[in-house]
C-alpha cells in the first residue's frame, strides 16, 4: 500500500509542479493547492498507515495502547497544515483577483517588468 | 601605568567620535586641543621606553574584546615602541599643522574624526597582541584613509584616488584576513606573544606558501610596493597634512610593520627572501627614478616614499640581522624626514600658492627658517652626515654588501636609487631656495613670521630630532635591540655610531654623493629623459588600467545579475526544481547502498487503491482541463479523495477538516472565477514538453524520497509520549486535540495568526478595490467566510 500511496504522492507532485510552471496565474494557484495536499499526504504517510482506530482514549481508561490507534502526531501536524494552506490559498485567490483587476493580465511573464527599470 | 595605554587608545577613538561636538566649541582650535591625546600617549611611550629592558616585552591585558579569543591585549616591545612613538609623535605635529592648514576647509569636524580614527587604529595596530585585532585595526586604517584621501570629495580625481586606495588596500586586507585565519587554525592561537614564545615557525607547514603569499600581498598592497605602487601618488589628492601622516609614520609603513611582526613566524625562507627582495628592489629603484621626472613637490615626495618603502621591504627581505637593523633604523629616518618635508610642502603651498618646484625660486631670503629646516630634512633624505639618514644609508649599504649571491644586483639598484635620491634632494633645494636672477622674485601670501608656531613647529622639531639622533644614535640602541631580539631571537652586533671608519661602505657613500651631484648638474637632460620614459609608460598607465579593470568588473557583474535575475517567475521556479532534483538525486545515490532494517509494507486494499486511482485521474484531468470550472471541480474531487483516504486510516478529525477546507476553497474559487480570465495556453508546445519532463522528474524523485523515508524508521516516534500523557497530564481524551491545544498550543496560536492575517489580507484587498476602482465594482463577494469557518475538534 505504501508503494501505491508514494506513487500517488509523486503524481500529485508532478501535476502540481507542472501547474505552477504555467504562465497563467489561475493554473499556478491550482498548482499550489495540489502541492499543499501532496505535502500533507507525505506527513500522513510518515505516521504509518496501518489501519487503526481513531486516536481517542476510551472512557474510564487512563491511556491507550499506541499500537491500536493511528498515530496522532502527524494528524495534528496536518490539521495545522490544512488550515494554514486554506488561509494562504484564500489570500492568493484574493491577491490574484486584485492583480487581474489592476493589470488586466493573467500572464506571469508580464509581471517581470514591475521591478524598477 | 599599566593599562593606561589601552585607555588612551580608546580615548582617541572616543575623541574621534566626539569631534563633531567638540568642533562646535573649539572651532579652529580643535586640532590644537586634540593633539593633547597623542601627546600623552607619546609621553607614556617615552616612559615605557626608558623602562624597557633589552630582552623583555611587557603585555597589557584587558578583558575587553570584540569576541572571545579576540581580547584587546597590547604588547609593548622594541618594535611596537618604535612604531608607536613615531605614530603618536608625528601625530601630535600633524594635528598642530592641520589645525592651521585646514582652517579654511569645509567639514573640518569630519576631517578630525577621520584623522583621530586613523591615528587610533594605527597605534592600536602596532601594539595589538592578537592577530585578529591587528587585522581589524588594519582595516580601520584602510577605511579611514579612504575618507582622508577623498576628503575633497567634490573633485572627481580625489574620489577616484580614494576608491583606488581603498580597493587595493582592501584587497590586501582580505588577504591578511585569510592569512591570519589559516595561521590561527594551524597554530591554535591568534596571540602574537604566544606565537613568539613558542617560537613557532610555519616554514615547514604544507600551507606555508599560501599563507606567505597572502601575507606578502597584504604587506605590499598596503606599503605601495610594485606592482601596487600606483595608488600612493594618487593619494596625493589628500590634504597635505594627511599626506604627511600617511607617508611618514602610518598607513604605508603598516605593511613594513606587518612584515617585521610576522618575521619570526614565517620569515627567513627562500620564498620570503626572494619575493621581498624582488618587489622591494624594483620599487626602490623605480620610485627614486620617477621622482626626478615630477614637478609637483608633493608628487616628488610621494615617489621618494615609494622608493623608501621599497628599501625597507628589500631590507626585510635580505634577512640578515644587519639588514633588519637597517630596516628599523631606516624606518625612523624616513619617518622623521618625510613627515617634515611634507609639512614643508604644506607651508610652501600655503605661502606661495603653488607646489610646482620649477615655478618657485629664491625662497631662502624670504623664508630663512624654512630653508634651514628643509636643508636638514633633505640632507637626511640624501643620506649625508650628520643627519640620522646617513647612518640609515650606511647600514643599508652594509646589509646589501653582505650578500654575495645577490649583491651584484642589489648593490647597483641600491646605489642607483640613492644617487637619484641625492640628485633629487639637491634639485629640490636648488629650485626652491636658490634665486634665479632671470625670473622675478616670488611674492609670498604670508610672510614666514606671520605663520603661527603650530604650523611650523612640526618640520622644525622633526629636523632637530633627526639631527640629534644622527649625532648620538646611542638612544636608539635599546629599542632597536629589543625589537630585533623579538624579531628573530637573535641579536645583531649593535653599536650605532655616525662614524664607521674608512671602509667599503664609506667609499660607496662618497661615490653615491658624487654621482648624485653629477646627476644634478645634468638634471635637465635627465628629467627630460625620465619624462619621456614616463610618457612612454603611460600607455601602461596603471591607475587607468586599474580603473578600466574595475569598470569591466562592475559591468560584467551587472550582466551576470541580469542573467540570473531575469524576472521570469517560472524560470526561477524551474531553476529551483532542477536544483532540488539534482540535490535529491545526489543524496539518493549516496544512500542507495545503506541497508537498513526494512519495514514490511502493509497489504494492498483494493477499494483504497481504486479511490486513489479515481483521485489520480481527477488531478491529471485538472491539469489538462480546458475550462476553469471543470478544473476547479476536479480539484474538489482530489481534495475529497484525500479526505476519504484520511478517513479510511482512522484520522477522523483530519478528514472533517479536509472536507470543510476543500469546500470553502471551492466556494471561494467559484465566487471569484467569473472575474478571472479564461484558461489560455500561453506557453509554447516546446516549453510545455520541457515542463512536463521536469515535473515528471520531480514526481519520480519525490516518490523515491518518500519510499526511502518511509522505510527508515530510525527513532521511536514521539507520539507515544503524547498517547501516554494525553489524559493524565492534559485531561483530554481526544489525543489529537490535546496535542493541538495543549502540547503544541503555541503552534496552534501561530496557525491562528496566519489565518487571521490571511483573512485580514483578503478583506483589505477587496475593500481597497471597492474604494479605488468604483467603476469596476460589481459587488456580491464577501470572502470573509474563511475566518468564520473556525476550526475543528
Amino acid at each position: 500500500m505504501e508503494y501505491i500511496i508514494a506513487i500517488f504522492i509523486g503524481l500529485l507532485y508532478a501535476c502540481g509542479v507542472y501547474l505552477i510552471l504555467r504562465r497563467s496565474i489561475v493554473k499556478v494557484i491550482l498548482g499550489v493547492f495540489v502541492l499543499s495536499n501532496a505535502t500533507s499526504l507525505i506527513i500522513f504517510l510518515s505516521g504509518g498507515i496501518q489501519r487503526g482506530g481513531a486516536p481517542f482514549i476510551p472512557e474510564g481508561a487512563e491511556t491507550v495502547d499506541p499500537a491500536t490507534i493511528s498515530d496522532p502526531l502527524p494528524q495534528a501536524l496536518i490539521l495545522t497544515a490544512i488550515v494554514i494552506s486554506l488561509g494562504i490559498s484564500a489570500y492568493i485567490l484574493a491577491l490574484k483577483y486584485r492583480y487581474f483587476d489592476v493589470t488586466g493580465t493573467h500572464d506571469l511573464d508580464q509581471l517581470k517588468n514591475t521591478d524598477q527599470r | 601605568m599599566d593599562n593606561i595605554l589601552s585607555l588612551l587608545i580608546g580615548l582617541i577613538f572616543l575623541a574621534g567620535m566626539a569631534t563633531p561636538l567638540l568642533y562646535r566649541i573649539w572651532q579652529k582650535n580643535t586640532g590644537l586641543y586634540l593633539s593633547v591625546i597623542p601627546l600623552i600617549i607619546f609621553a607614556v611611550l617615552i616612559a615605557e621606553l626608558l623602562q624597557l629592558a633589552p630582552r623583555e616585552s611587557s603585555l597589557l591585558e584587558t578583558s575587553m574584546g570584540f569576541l572571545p579569543g579576540m581580547e584587546f591585549a597590547f604588547r609593548i616591545d622594541g618594535l611596537s615602541l618604535i612604531f608607536g612613538l613615531l605614530i603618536s609623535g608625528i601625530g601630535v605635529l600633524i594635528l598642530l599643522h592641520a589645525s592651521y592648514y585646514m582652517a579654511k576647509y569645509d567639514h573640518q569636524a569630519s576631517f578630525y574624526t577621520y584623522l583621530m580614527f586613523f591615528m587610533g587604529a594605527m597605534i592600536g595596530m602596532v601594539f595589538s597582541d592578537n592577530l585578529l585585532v591587528l587585522f581589524i585595526f588594519w582595516e580601520i586604517t584602510s577605511v579611514a584613509s579612504f575618507f582622508l584621501i577623498g576628503f575633497d570629495h567634490h573633485a572627481e580625481k580625489s574620489r577616484q584616488a580614494a576608491l583606488q586606495a581603498l580597493l587595493i588596500t582592501g584587497f590586501g586586507g582580505l588577504c591578511l584576513f585569510f592569512a591570519v585565519i589559516i595561521t590561527g587554525n594551524i597554530t591554535g592561537t591568534y596571540v602574537i606573544s604566544e606565537l613568539l614564545e613558542q617560537s613557532i615557525h610555519l616554514g615547514n607547514h604544507p600551507h606555508y606558501y599560501l599563507i606567505l603569499t597572502l601575507t606578502i600581498l597584504a604587506a605590499i598592497t598596503k606599503s605601495a610596493q610594485f606592482p601596487f605602487h600606483f595608488w600612493l601618488p594618487g593619494a596625493m589628492q589628500a590634504p597635505t597634512p594627511v599626506s604627511a601622516y600617511l607617508h611618514s609614520a602610518t598607513m604605508v609603513n603598516a605593511g613594513i610593520f606587518l612584515l617585521m611582526r610576522i618575521y619570526p613566524i614565517m620569515g627567513g625562507t627562500m620564498m620570503w627572501k626572494y619575493s621581498l627582495m624582488l618587489t622591494g628592489g624594483i620599487t626602490m629603484f623605480l620610485g627614486a627614478f620617477f621622482s626626478m621626472g615630477q614637478r609637483d613637490f608633493k608628487r616628488i615626495l610621494a615617489f621618494t616614499t615609494i622608493s623608501a618603502l621599497g628599501t625597507m621591504t628589500l631590507l626585510v627581505g635580505i634577512d640578515t640581522p644587519d639588514s633588519l637593523k637597517a630596516a628599523l633604523i631606516f624606518f625612523i629616518v624616513h619617518g622623521l624626514y618625510k613627515g617634515g618635508l611634507f609639512m614643508i610642502a604644506g607651508i610652501i603651498d600655503k605661502s606661495t600658492g603653488t607646489r610646482d618646484i620649477y615655478d618657485l625660486h629664491g625662497l631662502y631670503k624670504k623664508m630663512p627658517l624654512t630653508t634651514v629646516v628643509t636643508l636638514l630634512a633633505l640632507i637626511s633624505m640624501a643620506g649625508l652626515p650628520p643627519m640620522l639618514g646617513f647612518l640609515g644609508k650606511e647600514l643599508i649599504y652594509e646589509a646589501k654588501m653582505q650578500l654575495p649571491d645577490v649583491s651584484w644586483l642589489l648593490l647597483p639598484l641600491g646605489v642607483g636609487a640613492n644617487i637619484m635620491m641625492v640628485a633629487i634632494s639637491i634639485t629640490v633645494f636648488y629650485e626652491l631656495f636658490i634665486p634665479d636672477r632671470k625670473r622675478k622674485p616670488i611674492e609670498l601670501k604670508y610672510k614666514e613670521k606671520e605663520l603661527p608656531l603650530r604650523f611650523t613647529v612640526g618640520p622644525i622639531l622633526l629636523a632637530v630630532v633627526g639631527l640629534f639622533l644622527g649625532l648620538s644614535p646611542k638612544f636608539l640602541e635599546t629599542p632597536v635591540d629589543n625589537g630585533l631580539f623579538f624579531m628573530g631571537n637573535q641579536s645583531a652586533e649593535l653599536s650605532l655610531s655616525l662614524w664607521h671608519g674608512f671602509n667599503d661602505v664609506l667609499i660607496l657613500s662618497i661615490f653615491t654623493v658624487l654621482s648624485g651631484v653629477l646627476v644634478f648638474f645634468i638634471r635637465r637632460p635627465v628629467t627630460r629623459l625620465i619624462g619621456k620614459i614616463i610618457t612612454w609608460l603611460d600607455r601602461l598607465h596603471l591607475p587607468t588600467l586599474f580603473t578600466q579593470l574595475i569598470n569591466k568588473y562592475v559591468k560584467s557583474a551587472a550582466k551576470n545579475t541580469n542573467l540570473l535575475q531575469h524576472g521570469y517567475h517560472r524560470f526561477y521556479l524551474l531553476t529551483f526544481f532542477l536544483m532540488v532534483i539534482a540535490l535529491m538525486g545526489i543524496q539518493i545515490f549516496r544512500i542507495t547502498d545503506i541497508h537498513l532494517p526494512e519495514l514490511t509494507p502493509s497489504p494492498i486494499k483494493i477499494h483504497v487503491a481504486l479511490l486513489l486511482l479515481v483521485t489520480a485521474c481527477a488531478v491529471v484531468f485538472a491539469v489538462f482541463a480546458k475550462s476553469r470550472l471543470s478544473a476547479i471541480l476536479t480539484m474538489g474531487v482530489v481534495g475529497y479523495g484525500i479526505a476519504m483516504l484520511y478517513l479510511y486510516y482512522g484520522a477522523v478529525d483530519l478528514a472533517i477538516t479536509q472536507f470543510l477546507a476543500e469546500t470553502v476553497l471551492m466556494v471561494l474559487f467559484v465566487m471569484v472565477i467569473y472575474y478571472l480570465p479564461e484558461f489560455a495556453i500561453l506557453s509554447s508546445k516546446k516549453s510545455r514538453l520541457r515542463d512536463g519532463i521536469i515535473s515528471i522528474g520531480v514526481g519520480v524523485f519525490i516518490t523515491l524520497i518518500v519510499l526511502k523515508a518511509k522505510f527508515l524508521n530510525l527513532e521511536t516516534p514521539v507520539s507515544e509520549f503524547f498517547v501516554a500523557n494525553a489524559y493524565t497530564e492534559a485531561h483530554g481524551r481526544n489525543i489529537r486535540n490535546v496535542i493541538l491545544v495543549d502540547f503544541r498550543a503555541l503552534d496552534t496560536m501561530g496557525e491562528l495568526t496566519v489565518l487571521t492575517l490571511a483573512a485580514a489580507g483578503v478583506y483589505s484587498l477587496f475593500r481597497f478595490q471597492i474604494k479605488i476602482l468604483k467603476k469596476k465594482k460589481t459587488g456580491t463577494d464577501e470572502p470573509r467566510q474563511d475566518d468564520n469557518k473556525k476550526m475543528h475538534v
